[in-house]
């Protein structure tokens, strides 16, 4: 199968550092912040811009963790063939501006879902996407605030994003897309 | 992960692997009982029929939260007034359910297998909340899910199953489901309620208490289950209390850290004393909680799984020769 390395892993890091201060600029800085990464690439992603605003501006913005799958408008149709991951946001969302996290925004169904599930949890002040990867591919209106790179693949390539706390390496790569798989979100 | 299984009859049936699929859901769900707004819009529109023709509060209220808080509709169904105290027996009952189209029944019974028997004759994912003296799958589960909260792990522990056991559905689904998970399990009681034999399911049995407590981790109290007994097999339930009822003095003499635990309802004095119950050695309430949690991950992994061939009441009539 063949493969094509579009960002390392300095790549990433850089991402990560312009979109920490895109965030701080257009929120007026980082107070009364929130970041909500979506599992499981969206997570990791999180706790690093976390980490990133932390030496950047000091303080220590909360973050925290949201599965969509019981969200999802595929499940009546297919059934519950997804594993539930975590959600785990343990402060309080009412009146916080929140960053929405995930490492691929295509179809936008998964920020939909994570929409009605921010919204069971409570009222944030407002909601802003930040993703690493923008594929194209829409299918619903949704589009992000923070985006790292955008990618349009081709009808048989598939977009895969590689971290090192569940994947070992830094990457983003463009494969040769596997017979029986399915959008991401 | 899937289950070769769409029904969930017994932990009996069940692999390692998928006693873990089950007790992991649980763990993601759990967390929607502590929101403000406890409902996610999982099953919206998918009906679950609860089934008692048994009574009980703990087990069908507890599947009830757990079928609202995943947004599904909730339909009571007991014996006492409903077209059963007509004469309606249990397979055309079910079947003129099955004709409303709900998508999961939710069966107690008291004859065993009646969850195993409606599941040749109706079209839909069968749960069995308790069957006479066969199986409470999910009471068992909830009882692992607590113990690996609680401990951490499930391998490795002892664990004392104390009282009836020969009239006890929990103790057959909790000895079938620790096993599995690789705990070893003592049963202890009267000779009168331990079944003979039971040693061939893998279990220590114990006639004596003190020997039975010895270093367990975990010690579940089974109720006298009082209305099951016909003629009573012990002389007194004060002796019964004297022998095998765990108080705070054989409370103390358990091995540090270990936990009392006890599927409800409580007979006060007889099997545990209140001290014992509301210690702080005592997950009883947690089991009640854990419990929604678990029925969620049952019914989730259970809804809208695909349909199975099954064979037509014609050949079912003259195959397994049953009689309508």
């Amino acid at each position: 199968m063949t493969q094509n390395k579009i960002i390392d892993a300095e790549g990433i890091e850089r991402i990560l550092r312009r979109i920490a201060h895109e965030i701080s600029e257009r929120n007026q800085g980082t107070r009364n912040l929130a970041l909500v990464g979506i599992p499981t690439g969206g997570v990791h992603l999180a706790y690093r811009l976390s980490r990133i605003i932390k030496e950047m501006e000091g303080n220590q913005v909360e973050t925290g963790e949201l599965d969509t799958t019981l969200y999802r408008d595929d499940l009546p149709l297919k059934g519950p063939i997804y594993r539930l991951k975590r959600t785990d946001i343990p402060f309080d969302l009412n009146g916080r501006r929140v960053i929405l996290i995930d490492d691929v925004l295509q179809t936008g169904r998964t920020i939909r879902a994570a929409l009605d599930a921010i919204t069971d949890l409570g009222r944030p002040r407002n909601i802003q996407l930040a993703v690493l990867i923008d594929r194209g591919g829409r299918e619903l209106p949704i589009q992000a605030d923070y985006t790292g790179k955008l990618v349009t693949p081709t009808g048989n390539e598939e977009i895969e994003v590689r971290l090192r706390e569940s994947d070992g390496a830094d990457e983003v790569i463009v494969r040769e897309k596997k017979p029986d798989e399915k959008p991401k979100g | 992960m899937t289950l070769k299984s769409r029904h969930l009859l017994g932990l009996e049936s069940l692999t390692r692997a998928e006693i873990e699929h089950f007790l992991d859901t649980a763990g993601s769900l759990k967390e929607i009982s502590s929101r403000d707004i406890k409902k996610v819009p999982t099953l919206r529109g998918k009906t679950v029929i609860n089934l008692f023709f048994e009574a009980s509060t703990r087990t069908r209220t507890s599947f009830e939260i757990a079928a609202k808080r995943l947004s599904a509709d909730t339909i009571n169904f007991s014996a006492s007034n409903s077209s059963v105290t007509k004469g309606e027996t249990l397979i055309d009952t079910a079947k003129n359910i099955e004709a409303m189209r709900p998508d999961l029944v939710v069966i107690r019974h008291p004859a065993s297998g009646a969850p195993e028997l409606l599941t040749h004759w109706v079209d839909l994912p069968i749960i069995n909340a308790g069957d006479g003296s066969h199986e409470h799958p999910t009471q068992g589960l909830l009882d692992l899910f607590t113990v690996r909260e609680k401990k951490g792990k499930i391998d490795g522990l002892t664990l004392t199953i104390i009282g009836d056991i020969t009239h006890s559905r929990v103790a057959r689904s909790d000895i079938y489901g620790f096993q599995k998970m690789g705990a070893r399990v003592r049963v202890c009681g009267p000779p009168t309620l331990i079944p003979p034999g039971i040693e061939s399911l893998g279990v220590q049995k114990f006639t004596r208490l003190e020997p039975a407590l010895e270093g367990a981790d975990v010690v579940m109290v089974l109720r006298i289950q009082l209305e099951r007994l016909a003629t009573p097999p012990f002389p007194s339930l004060r002796e019964y209390s004297r022998l095998f009822g765990i108080n705070l003095e054989r409370l103390r003499r358990l091995k540090p850290g270990s936990i009392i635990m006890h599927p409800g309802p409580i007979n006060r004095g007889v099997e545990i004393s209140p001290e014992v119950a509301y210690s702080s050695s005592s997950v009883i309430l947690d089991q009640v909680e854990n419990g929604v949690a678990v029925r969620m991950a049952v019914l989730y992994l259970l809804s809208g799984r695909g349909t199975e061939t099954r064979p037509t009441e014609k050949e079912l009539l003259t195959d397994r020769n049953i009689q309508m």
